[in-house]
Order: C-alpha cells, then structure tokens, then sequence
C-alpha cells in the first residue's frame, strides 16, 4: 500500500479539472502589472480574483517603506519572538493595530491562519465550548479543533439557532466562545451581528469575530463590520489578517481584555513559529497609515462593488448577496462553472473558482473580489467580457443535458 | 433543505418524553440519509455513509445538522468524522436522547 493510496478519490478529481482547461487552482501569474492587471498564460488579464482590496499591494509608500526596512533590518528575524527576539517593529504595528482597532492590546502574528489558530486555539480549552458559523473558514475550524473544546456548530448567520444551542450548551466549569466572520468571504454575506451580539450577551457568552475580509473596507474608518454595524464593545476578540486589503502577510488579534496578552506564552502557533520579516512589517505599517490617511479609499472599493453587482444583474447573472468587495455569481452547477471559469480567463478575466467542498451548500461559484485599483474602464471591461460569457452560458451547459 | 425542521426546541420536547425506540429513529433518521443519498439506494443499520451512498465529508456535516435540528441535540465537529454507518447516527441520537430523558 502507498501511502498516498487515501488521497485516490481527491486524485482522480484534480485529474478531471486539470483536463478541463487551466489549473484553477495554482494558476500562473506570469508578470504583475500593478495591482489589477497582470500577464496571464501570455495575455494581459483583468485581476478580479485577488483579495487587494484597496489595492496597496504597489503604493509607492509602502515599497519604499518595505525596502527601507529590508536594508536597515536585513530579510528576516530567523526565529521567534519569544526564543529569538523582538524587533521595534513589531512593537510599534501592535500598537498601532490596537489604536487603529481601537482596543487596549494587540498581537501580530506570522499568517492570518496562524492569527485564528493561534488565538482561537489557546482561548478556549477542554472545559469550554466554541459555537462556531458553520460557514468556517479552515483557520477558523483548524483553530476550534486545536483548542479541545467541545466545538458545536450553528447554522450560518442564525442568531436563533445559536440561540438554542447556547441554551442546549451550559459549561458550569468553562466558557462558551461564539466564533463568526464579519463578512464571509465565499458568499459575501454580512453576518447579523446585531442580533449575534444581542443573543451572546443574554447568555454571557464571549464572541470572536475574524475581519479577515473587512477590514479597511466597512465602517467609518474602515475597521470592519462590527463598527459599521455599531457592536464593537460586544466583540470581545477581533482577528485580522495583513494579505487582504493591507496587501502583506501576517495577522493580528486585538481585545481590551486586560489578560489577553497571556496568549504570547501560551498559544503555540504564536509561540514556535518564526516572527514576521523586517520588509513585512514596514509594509503593513505604512498600508495602515494609507487606510487612516485615505478613506476615499473606501469610497472607490465601494463605488466599484455597486457598479460591478449591478453590471453583473443586468447581465442576467445571479449574484449570492448584495454588493460588498466579494461578488460571487452563481453557477448552475461545477462543471459549467469550470467551463466558465476557463472561458473568462480566455478572454482575459481572472476570478476565482469556488466549488465544493470549499463552498456552503455545495454551490459552485464564480467569487470576484474588487479593489479601489480597478479603474472604470476596467469595471466597464469585466462587464463585457462577462456579457460575452452569458451568452455563451446556455452554449456551455448544453453538454450536460445531452448526456 | 431545512424548512419545517427548525423547531428543535419542541421536536426535541417530544423525543424526550418518548423513550427513543431504536427501529423508529432508524426509520426517521433512514428518511433524513435518504435526502443525502441517490434516489432509491437501501438504507440499512449497516449502511456505510460515504462508501454506500457517497456522502462525503462535507454533505455529512449537512446531514448532522438536519439530525441536530430534528432532535434537539448537537453533535460536536470532533465525533462527526467517527460515523461511519447509518446505525452509528441512531446510535448516536438515542445515547443523546436517553442521556437527557
């Protein structure tokens, strides 16, 4: 027996995707030509399948602030912060997280998948009990598992149905730690924190919301959804990351919990993993600094995210939620969104292919993600290319009937 | 998928009162596989759920969560992955049922 034998079914399934066209999956980006185009398979390519949001990815202050970082302090910290040392930038971005997220303390870590790992992981223990979206993200439920709580899920977005499993789940020796998503980042539905928080207070519970998706794009000045929505003091733990809209890579966790820093000496993924990189830092720092700087940052992501949902309506095509950064278009079934997927690619479009298990209910999806970079004319580009798409659509899916 | 089985409170209300009758959960919970399952597969105690039907891991979740609502109960994420067999779920559900009753 080979040890790779368990993998047969998941083998045999890549095989068929990678007969259908391009490797969704691991698609090659050629050459970058900023933060919205892109030469892909030998054409130039509309990116409309990353998450740069505010497209900071090449803003001149953030290089430079990068390559400045990386001459004074070198390419990397070769260790971790609590066995190899803590560089001035890593304390000067957690305080600016924390002022930036309005919260006493922060904590950076290497990945936004470390950051929920890490804290969801060391937050609850043995004795508690996570009620967790059942629209997780893999952090987020990589996370619950770490912890050996007892991990129960509720149905996506039901405040009622976390309602009665709180109730079904009392913990005399342990916490209850509800874990939701600001804005979820298959569908790009809003979670109905007021309701959430309203149902987490009443039942004493604490609540860990991830703006992985968020930030920077909702509220008034950009820290997510909970500040849109107004619920920020009933959020008792806020996870980041720095690879979206502050176009790094890293994560954060920030509470006003007056023992959160308890986590740097006992969350492991935290704790024995190398810190962040010297450039990566500078980067991330001088990004929130355009995010303070520049709300009409959000003003564009949001101009262009009504303009594309519209576009996309009138073109017939079925959008999963209202406009947010994350327009996904719904698709009849895998194989015509495979097909979908490659023909947009050929005509010069790149979004993302979300297809099960990765999606909720099973649903395959065309997920675009827009960016305050995308000029007009590209949001006007996108559309025709998706027109042309439509009216293929029915061409497409007409294998499927005959066979 | 899951209109009308939202009211776990009173469904589950009602398993408590009754002894669980292990043929009639299997019965019912047969009912709930069977929406998972291709049309007409036999649903059987020993019926594997991925093997037998092609439940995968993903729509298994599902089907636990239809189970959840039906009864009133909740299946942690740890133990779904332990079910492999139909008579693992009406199992599962009369140790729960008659942890509470």
């Amino acid at each position: 027996m080979d040890i790779f034998d368990k993998y047969e079914a998941l083998a045999g399934r890549r095989a068929q995707l990678l007969a259908a066209g391009a490797d969704p999956f691991h698609l090659e980006i050629e050459r970058l030509d900023g933060p919205t185009s892109a030469v892909i398979a030998g054409r130039p390519t509309i990116l409309l399948g990353t998450n740069n949001y505010l497209g900071l990815t090449f803003d001149p202050a953030c290089i430079e602030a990068g390559v400045r970082a990386l001459r004074a302090e070198g390419t990397g910290t070769t260790g971790s912060r609590i066995a190899n040392g803590t560089y001035g930038g890593h304390r000067a971005l957690e305080a600016e997280i924390a002022d930036f997220m309005g919260r006493r303390s922060a904590i950076v870590f290497t990945t936004g998948y470390q950051a929920n790992l890490a804290t969801i992981g060391a937050l609850a223990g043995p004795k508690d009990v996570i009620l967790v979206d059942s629209d997780w993200h893999a952090s987020i439920l990589d996370g619950c598992l770490l912890s050996s709580a007892r991990v129960v899920r509720f149905r996506h977005n039901d405040p009622e149905d976390l309602d009665r499993r709180l109730e079904r789940n009392p913990t005399p020796e342990g916490c209850r730690l509800i874990v939701a998503e600001g804005l979820y980042s298959m569908l790009g539905d809003v979670a109905r924190l007021r309701e959430i928080t309203a149902v987490k207070r009443r039942h004493g519970a604490f609540l860990l919301l991830d703006e992985a998706h968020s930030l920077g794009v909702f509220g008034a000045r950009g820290r997510g959804v909970a500040e849109a929505l107004g619920v920020e003091a009933e959020v008792d733990f806020v996870v980041g990351t720095f690879s979206k809209s502050l176009g790094g890579i890293g994560g954060y966790a920030v509470s006003d919990h007056p023992r959160f820093d308890l986590l740097r000496v006992c969350a492991r993924p935290y704790m024995f993993t190398a810190s962040p990189g010297p450039a990566t830092i500078a980067t991330v720092r001088a990004a929130l600094a355009q995010i303070r700087a520049r709300p009409e940052l959000r003003e564009r992501i949001w101009a262009n995210a009504r303009a594309l949902h519209a576009g996309l309506e009138r073109l017939g095509l079925t959008l999963a939620a209202p406009p947010s950064p994350i327009l996904s278009v719904r698709l009849p079934d895998e194989r015509v969104a495979v097909l979908a997927w490659n023909r947009l690619l050929e005509l010069g479009v790149y979004v993302n292919l979300a297809i099960p298990p990765g999606t909720p209910g099973g649903v395959s999806l065309l997920r675009c993600s827009v960016s305050a970079a995308h000029t007009p004319a590209q949001i006007e580009t996108v559309l025709e290319r998706f027109s042309r798409l439509a009216t293929e659509l029915a061409t497409l899916a007409a294998p499927a009937a005959a066979e | 998928m899951s209109r009308g089985l939202r009211d776990g409170g009173k469904a589950a209300m009602r398993a408590a009162m009754t002894a669980p009758d292990p043929d009639r959960l299997l019965a019912e919970i047969g009912e709930l596989v069977a929406r998972f399952a291709p049309p007409g597969a036999a649903i059987e105690r020993t019926t594997e759920l991925t093997s037998d039907l092609s439940i995968d891991s993903v729509a298994a979740m599902d089907l636990v969560m239809e189970i959840e609502d039906r009864y009133g109960i909740d299946v942690p994420v740890n133990e779904i992955a332990d079910l492999v067999t139909v008579g693992d779920l009406v199992d599962l559900v009369a140790r729960q049922l008659g942890a509470r009753a």
